[in-house]
This record gives structure tokens, sequence and C-alpha cells, in this order.
């Protein structure tokens, strides 16, 4: 039997373990999102913000007409990039679950178990990627209430969904690593909370890069949300060009993702 | 692993925080099948013990196998082959209970075609049937605490790791717990240890302790001989005499916190 199941394993390499391995990530990613089943209320709370941002900020300075955006209306360039920002600011505090379930052992028996550490981080990736898309619901019909410009277009909306579980992946599993750092939730929330805004200020959200000074535009160039927001507006936004291109976008925030879950998934068995 | 191999052992087990040593130079066997007791007051080392033999934790010195398979150089492998029940209370109460053994079926990669048989066998064997579709939280402590030991022995592992198994919870839950890891052991032949700072939990369950004091093994063999080589008329007396209890106290304010964490949960 043992002896069977070697040599079909040599004939085939690992697909039954890659299908092990993908039923983990999946394992954990399902249990975060039957959590959001039996509790949609979580949901609702966090259209708050971004409503406010594309309400008031957003009516207000599209009256200004202070920020050149070209041939888009301000609340058609900001509209995505308020998407953005509002799935940010979920997925930079996604590490807080693993310090409570870590309070609560839930963490020891994951770890205890055969599972490799990078499925468990995957799996944690793709939870907080789910949870970006429901937000990214939430900010499309908002956008259609105040007749933001979107693509008439399924493909775009799907795009759009799948750019924001992108970005969730990765700022979520930025945050697993500020978990598995500070290893305290007081601490990391104050991490998050700090490191948020300049995420956000450093973005093309809510201006173009060109209007910032060349000091912000080199960190600009590094943030990740950048070319998330690109790929975004590019995607959402009737009328929108891509700065960068979209698959360098994609590229981009794929490496990030790459090394943050390397990085994780090495740093993981330290917060128990 | 040869027939007559511990299910479990340590060799010369050290663990260090700092200049603290939590576990020193501690070495055991445990006999297949058989039911092994650690225990000491808070402090004394257990948990930690147990977190290197799950491979939670790296040893600073010393080595141990569980099932034969070295905790250091096969952590896979051992992780395979047992079951753990931590001592806080591990269970998602936002989830199901159902929901809760579906997760661990799956990170044990047990097949699909098994999985939902293998979920109601567990939930049949902890007495939860009823229970099994309702969210954790309405569960009272006993129910949760049966609930992790259904999860721990989905993929039936060999060997069973329980800490602090019955903490807080009231003596008629407390004995429909043991009566459960009996049936568990009557089922499957799982060898299983467990920490406790229960002198009863001991004497019902366990044919073999080691009481812990600070970080050492102060004393070993089953209950009714350490009563005996104590000279003290119970199990209560023989862990006084080898831990010299009351005079002093262990337990750091972590340790504390989690178990009043653990017991507000309970209640």
């Amino acid at each position: 039997m043992r002896s069977a199941h070697a040599v079909q394993r040599a004939a085939w390499p690992d697909v039954g373990g890659a299908v092990a391995f993908l039923e983990q990530v999946y394992a954990v990613a399902e249990a975060d999102a039957r959590k959001l089943r039996h509790d949609p209320v979580i949901l609702l709370t966090r259209a708050v913000q971004p409503a406010l941002w594309l309400l008031v900020f957003g009516q207000v300075f599209a009256r200004i007409r202070g920020v050149p955006t070209g041939s888009l209306s301000y609340l058609d360039f900001m509209a995505p990039g308020i998407l953005a920002q509002s799935s940010l600011f979920i997925a930079i505090f996604f590490g807080i679950s693993v310090i409570w379930e870590r309070d609560l052992g839930i963490l020891h028996k994951f770890l205890a178990s055969p599972a490799p550490r990078v499925a468990l981080v995957l799996g944690k990736a793709a939870a907080a990627g789910i949870r970006g898309i429901a937000q990214a619901f939430i900010v499309y019909v908002l956008a259609l209430f105040l007749h933001v410009d979107v693509r008439p277009s399924i493909l775009a909306v799907i795009g759009v969904f799948l750019m924001v579980a992108l970005g969730s992946a990765v700022f979520a599993t930025f945050s697993l690593v500020m978990a598995c750092l500070v290893r305290d939730r007081e601490r990391l929330m104050g991490f998050g909370q700090v490191l948020t805004m300049p995420l956000f200020f450093a973005s093309n959200a809510i201006y173009p890069i060109s209007l910032m000074p060349a000091w912000l535009q080199v960190i600009s160039g590094i943030n990740p949300l950048t070319y998330q927001i690109d790929a975004l507006r590019t995607l959402m936004i009737d009328g929108a060009t891509s700065v960068f291109s979209v698959p360098l976008d994609i590229g981009v925030q794929l490496v990030f993702l790459g090394l943050l879950v390397w990085l994780a998934a090495r740093l993981y068995p330290r917060v128990v | 692993m040869p027939a007559d191999a511990a299910a479990v052992e340590t060799i010369d087990l050290v663990r260090r925080f700092d200049e603290l040593v939590a576990v020193d130079a501690v070495s055991f066997a445990v006999a297949p099948g058989s039911v092994f007791g650690l225990l000491g007051p808070n402090g004394a080392g257990k948990t930690t013990t147990i977190k290197m033999l799950t491979t939670l934790l790296a040893p600073s010195a010393g080595t141990g196998s569980v099932n034969g398979y070295d905790i250091l150089r096969e952590p896979v492998e051992v992780r395979r082959r047992i079951g753990y029940v931590p001592q806080a209370l591990s269970a998602d109460g936002l989830l199901t209970g159902r929901e809760n053994l579906s997760v661990f079926a799956k990170l044990y990669s047990i097949p699909r075609s098994e999985r939902r048989g293998r979920i109601d066998d567990a939930f049949e064997l902890m007495g939860l049937v009823d229970a099994a579709d309702s969210l954790v939280k309405t569960y009272s402590g006993g129910m949760v605490r049966r609930l992790e030991i259904a999860q721990s022995m989905l993929h039936s592992p060999p060997v069973l790791f329980l800490d602090e198994p019955t903490v807080g919870l009231d003596p008629v839950a407390r004995r429909v717990v043991w009566d459960h890891l009996r049936a568990v052991r009557q089922a499957f032949g799982t060898t299983i240890l467990l920490t406790t700072h229960y002198m009863e939990e001991a004497a019902e369950l366990c044919e073999r302790v080691a009481i812990m004091h600070q970080g050492r093994i102060a004393a070993i063999g089953s209950p009714a001989e350490l009563v005996t080589a104590s000279g003290a008329p119970d199990l209560d007396g023989a862990f006084a005499h080898y831990t010299g209890a009351g005079l002093t106290e262990g337990g750091s304010y972590r340790d504390a916190l989690r178990t009043r964490r653990t017991a507000r949960r309970l209640a």
C-alpha cells in the first residue's frame, strides 16, 4: 500500500501534496469567511468610513477643483483610492486576529498540526482577500449612488475585486509579520495606526503622483498601495489610463506578497 | 516503531527563558497505551515540557521523541501523530462545533470521503451530537473541552497531549471529561500525556505520574508508589512532600492571567 503510493507519487510528482496544501490554505480561509457569515454586521460598520470619504471629502474637493486629475472628475479619480484605503485600513489590523487566536490557544493547535506554516499564512492572506472583496462590493454601491463613472463591464468588476483581494492579502500579511514581531495587541494597534496614514498619503489615492514633491514620489514608488490603486483606477473607472501598466502593478504586488508570506511563515512560530 | 519502545520519551530536556530555567534536565518515558501525568504547581515547567514535545517550542538542550520520531529532527512526523489540547479553551466560539472540527480535518489532510464520518463519530464519542451545529460560544465549559478532545482525535493520533484538561471545570463536568478520556483510550489504545495540578485527577486517570517542581522531576512512579515512598497518607501528602507546597509559590503573572481567562470563559 505504502509502496504503491510512493510509485504513484514518483510518476506524478506531488500532485497529492499540492492538493493537500491547497486544502489547508482553504481550511484557514474558510473558517474566517464562515465567521463573517455568522456575524455580517461587521461588514456594514465598515461601510461608514469609505462613505464619509466619498460623500464629504470627495464632494468638497470636487467642488474646489484644486487637484488636476486630467480627463477624470475628482470623484472618479479618488473613488478607487478610497476603495484601496478602506481595504488597507482593515488589512493592516489583520494581525490582531492572530494575536487573539494565540491568546485562545487556537494558534497553538494550528502550529501543532502538520500543515506547513506557509499554508497557514496563505490561508490568512486569502481570508483578508475575502474581506477586501466584501469592502469592494460596498464601495461599488456607494460609487454607483454618487454617479462615479465606473466601467460598465463584468470583467472590469471581477478585475477590481481580484485586485482588492490581492492588495488586502499584501497588507494583511504585512500585519501578520508585525504581529509576529510585537506579539501584543496594543502595540500592534499602535504600529498599524502609525503606518496607515503614511502609506495612504505616500500613494496616488487622493492626488496624482506628479503633484508630489520629489522625495515623496520616491517613497510612493516603493509603496505597494500605489500599484494597487493604479490597477484599481484603470480597471474601475471609464476613461482612466494606467500610469505604470496593470501587469506591472500586479507583478509588484505579487513580489511583495511572496516576500511577506515567506517572512511571516518563518516568524509565525514566534507568536506562541 | 519497535514494540517495546516508549510512546513518548525525553532525555535531559532543558528550556531556558533568558536567565530562568523553566525545564531543567527532564527525563522520562511513557509506555504505549498508558496514561502519564505531569504533576506540579503553576510554574513548575509542565506546560513548557508539553510545548517542546508538541514541537511548538525548541528545547535549549536535550532531546525527546514521540512515537519514535525525534522532536527536533522530524517535527512534521511528530505533528502527524499527536493530538493536542492546549490549556486555554481553544475552540473558536464564533464557529459551530462542526466547523471547528472541519477546519482540522482539512489541516490534517483526512481524505475527503472520510471527513464527514470521522467528524460524526467524534461527536458521538464525546456526547456532543445534539450540539454539533450550534455556535461554540453557546457551549458550557465542559462541552468545549469535549469538543477540543474530539478535534484532537480526528486523525486518530497514537499520542494525545492534554494541558490541564479540567482546569476551571465544576466537579460534575470534570468527571464527564474523565469518562470521555477513558473512552478514547479504550476505543483507540491512545497514549495520553496530561498535565494537572489536581491530585484527584492524577489518581483517577494516571498509571504513572511525574511530580515536577521548579523545572525538575522531583519524583516519578505510580501514584501508589509515590504515596508509599513519601510516607504521606495520600497523593496530596506526597505532592506536598515533593514540592514543599505552601513554602514556595510558583507561577508567573502570565500563568495566572491565562488560568483566570480560561476560568472566565468557562463560567
